[in-house]
C-alpha cells in the first residue's frame, strides 16, 4: 500500500522528501563524529531510502526536466571535464581575425597516451566568469577560432574532440555584423572535410546551430541528461504555440533527450550518468566519457583517412525521412 | 526556427502599400516592373515559379523530383498537426514544398538551379528541402554544371521535423563541401528573407554570393535580437546593404539584371572539363 502511494508522488513531492533524509543523514552523521550516539543501522536505512526515491525521481523526468537538468547551475562543464580527462592541457587562443571569443574553449592535451584537440563551449563557472564567456553562447570570432585550431590539429594529424554545451550562438548585433551564420556554415563545412578523426559529445546543452557549428564528426555521443534540439522548447512554444509556457509540451514533441536521440538515429552511444545526474558525481561521469573516448580514439585511428571522410560525408547525406511518390 | 516579422501578402485593390518605403504605389506599376517599387526600389517577395521564369531562358526547365513529401517523424502536433500545417501551405502556395530543384539554362549555359520559396512554411529547411538541394548539389557535380541556388527563408530550420530539419544543415553543407573541393561553381542568390538554419548552411557557402536589394539577411532573426538587447537596432540592420558593408556579399543586383549577371559569372569562373 505503502509503495502504491509513493509511486503517486510527484517529483516535487519527492525532492522534498529527499531533502528531508539529508537533512536527517547530516543529523545523524555529526552525533556520530561527536561520539554522541552510533546510527549505523538507521543511516543505513535512510541512505537505502534516499537511493529508492532518487531512482524514482529519475523514472519520472519529463523532457522537460532533463533539459533543465542539462541546464542545471552545479552541471560540470567543458571546463570540468577538460580538468578530469586531460592531462597538460594547453590553451590556445584567439581567432587571428577579431578576437579571443571565451564561450569557446581550445587546446591541446593528452588523454593516456594521445595526443589530441579539445574544442569546447565555455559557459563559466562564477558569475563574473558567465558574463565573460556570454553563458557559452559563442560569437563569428569563437567560431573561427575553433576552425583555426581545427585546421591546425587536421595538419599535425591530431584527433579532435568537440565538447558541446550552448543554449545557442549569440543573438546580437555584433555577432551579425561580423557574419555569425557564415562563421557557422563555414564550420560546419570545413569539418565535413577535416581529414583527422573527429568525435562529438554533447555534455549538456545542445542548442541548433550554435552546437553544430562544432558538432560534425565522425562518432557522436550525448550524455543521459543532456538535449540537442533545432530551437529551445521556450523559443519553439513561442513560435508555434504562441505562448512560452507550452514549453515543456514543445521540449516532449521536439524530441530531444538523449534517449530520443538514440531512437532516431541521430546519436551513436548515450553515455551514462550517475543516479542524480551528473553534477552528483563529475569524476564518475568523466570516466565514463574518458573510457568511451579512448575506445574510439583507438578505434577511429585505424580507418584509412579516405574512408573516414567519405563515411563522415555519407553519415549525414543518410540523414532525412520523407516519402517519393 | 527564427521570429520574422509579419508581412501582409499583397492585397487585391489597386494601390499597395510598399514595404521598403512605406508610399502607396500603383499595383499595376509594381507588377509590371517585376515587382519591385518604383518609389524605393524595394523588391516584393515573388514566387520561386515566376522567380525561375525571370532568370531561365524559356521552357528551359526540366524539374526534378517534384513528388518528394515530407514525413511526420516525429508525430508532431502544436495547435494543428504537421501534415495538416503542410496541406495548408500546399493550398496556399500551390507548392508541394519550399525547395523547387531542377535543370534550366541561363541565357544558354546549362545549370542545376535550387530555389526555396518564402509562402511555403515560411521557405524552412525540413527533410525535402535538404534532400533537394542535397541532390542537385550532387547531379551539378556528376554533370560538372554550375549550382544555383535562391534561397527565401524565414524559418531557417523546420522545427515540426526537430533534429532531422538541424542536420539538413550539415547534410547540405557536406555536399556544397564536396561539389565545390572538386571544382565545382556555386553561385548562392539570397532574397528576402534568408535567416537562420539555411544562412547557417548552403546559402553562404557559395564562391559567389548576391542578395536582392533590401533583402533581410541574418543569422537570429531581428525579432530575436530586439528581445535579448533590449535595444532599438539600427535602421538598415541585417538588410542587403548592411551585409554588403561588412563584407558578406560579393555584390547587390537588381532583380531585373539578375539574369545576366549570372550568366556573366558563369561565362568567367565556370570551367567544363
Amino acid at each position: 500500500m505503502e509503495k502504491m502511494a509513493l509511486r503517486e508522488r510527484s517529483i516535487a513531492e519527492l525532492e522534498n522528501m529527499m531533502l528531508e533524509l539529508e537533512h536527517r543523514i547530516e543529523d545523524l552523521e555529526n552525533a556520530s563524529l561527536k561520539g554522541e550516539s552510533e546510527h549505523g543501522a538507521e543511516l543505513q536505512y535512510l541512505r537505502e531510502e534516499q537511493e529508492k526515491i532518487q531512482k524514482e525521481i529519475f523514472s519520472k523526468l519529463t523532457p522537460y526536466d532533463i533539459v533543465k537538468l542539462a541546464r542545471h547551475p552545479l552541471r560540470p562543464l567543458s571546463t570540468d571535464y577538460i580538468g578530469f580527462i586531460v592531462e597538460d592541457f594547453v590553451e590556445l587562443h584567439g581567432d587571428k581575425r577579431f578576437g579571443d571569443d571565451k564561450a569557446m574553449v581550445c587546446g591541446l592535451g593528452k588523454i593516456d597516451q594521445e595526443k589530441v584537440l579539445i574544442v569546447g563551449h565555455r559557459k563559466g563557472k562564477s558569475t563574473k566568469d558567465r558574463i565573460a564567456c556570454n553563458f557559452g553562447m559563442p560569437n563569428p570570432e569563437g567560431y573561427r577560432k575553433a576552425l583555426l585550431k581545427m585546421k591546425l590539429a587536421e595538419k599535425f594529424h591530431l584527433p579532435i574532440i568537440t565538447l558541446i554545451d550552448t543554449p545557442g550562438a549569440n543573438p546580437d548585433i555584433g555577432a551579425e555584423e561580423r557574419g555569425q551564420a557564415h562563421a557557422i556554415a563555414e564550420s560546419i563545412y570545413e569539418m565535413c572535410q577535416l581529414r583527422t578523426p573527429i568525435i562529438n559529445i554533447v555534455i549538456g546543452e545542445g542548442g541548433s546551430g550554435g552546437a553544430l557549428g562544432i558538432g560534425i564528426g565522425d562518432k557522436f555521443a550525448i550524455l543521459e541528461y543532456a538535449y540537442y534540439s533545432v530551437i529551445s522548447p521556450e523559443g519553439c512554444a513561442a513560435i508555434l504555440w504562441k505562448n512560452g509556457e507550452k514549453a515543456p509540451v514543445a521540449a516532449k514533441s521536439l524530441q530531444l533527450t538523449a534517449k530520443d536521440l538514440l531512437n532516431l538515429g541521430i546519436v551513436d552511444e548515450v553515455i551514462p550518468e550517475p543516479l542524480g545526474a551528473a553534477h552528483k558525481d563529475p569524476g564518475k561521469t568523466a570516466e565514463t566519457m574518458k573510457s568511451y573516448l579512448l575506445k574510439y580514439l583507438h578505434q577511429l585511428k585505424t580507418i584509412p583517412t579516405d574512408t573516414l571522410i567519405e563515411n563522415r560525408y555519407n553519415r549525414y547525406r543518410n540523414i532525412g525521412k520523407y516519402l517519393e511518390i | 526556427m527564427v521570429f520574422f516579422r509579419k508581412k501582409k501578402d499583397m492585397p487585391n485593390g489597386l494601390w499597395i502599400s510598399c514595404d521598403g518605403c512605406k508610399n502607396l504605389v500603383y499595383k499595376k506599376t509594381v507588377e509590371e516592373s517585376l515587382s519591385v517599387c518604383p518609389e524605393c526600389d524595394y523588391h516584393f517577395r515573388i514566387f520561386s515559379r515566376d522567380r525561375l521564369k525571370l532568370l531561365l531562358d524559356e521552357d528551359s526547365f526540366e524539374e526534378y523530383w517534384p513528388d518528394m513529401t515530407p514525413c511526420n517523424p516525429l508525430n508532431f502536433f502544436d495547435r494543428m498537426s504537421y501534415p495538416e500545417r503542410v496541406s495548408a501551405d500546399r493550398q496556399k502556395s500551390g507548392l508541394k514544398e519550399a525547395a523547387i530543384v531542377g535543370k534550366g539554362s541561363i541565357n544558354g549555359y546549362e545549370t542545376m538551379i535550387g530555389i526555396t520559396d518564402p509562402a511555403f512554411i515560411m521557405g524552412s529547411m525540413g527533410s525535402v528541402v535538404g534532400e533537394k538541394i542535397t541532390r542537385i548539389t550532387e547531379k551539378a557535380m556528376e554533370q560538372q554544371l554550375p549550382l544555383v541556388i535562391i534561397s527565401g527563408s524565414g524559418g531557417g530550420a523546420r522545427m515540426q521535423e526537430g533534429i532531422f530539419s538541424l542536420m539538413q544543415m550539415a547534410k547540405t553543407s557536406a555536399a556544397i563541401a564536396k561539389f565545390q573541393k572538386a571544382g565545382g561553381l556555386y553561385i548562392s542568390i539570397l532574397t528576402d528573407p534568408s535567416l537562420g538554419g539555411v544562412m547557417a548552411s548552403f546559402a553562404s557557402l557559395a564562391d559567389i554570393t548576391i542578395a536582392e536589394p533590401k533583402a533581410l539577411i541574418g543569422f537570429a532573426g531581428p525579432r530575436v535580437i530586439q528581445e535579448t538587447i533590449k535595444r532599438t537596432l539600427p535602421g538598415n540592420f541585417q538588410r542587403a546593404e548592411f551585409l554588403l558593408e561588412h563584407g558578406f556579399l560579393d555584390m547587390i543586383v537588381h532583380r531585373k539584371n539578375m539574369k545576366n549577371e549570372i550568366s556573366r559569372l558563369i561565362e568567367y569562373l565556370h570551367v567544363s572539363q
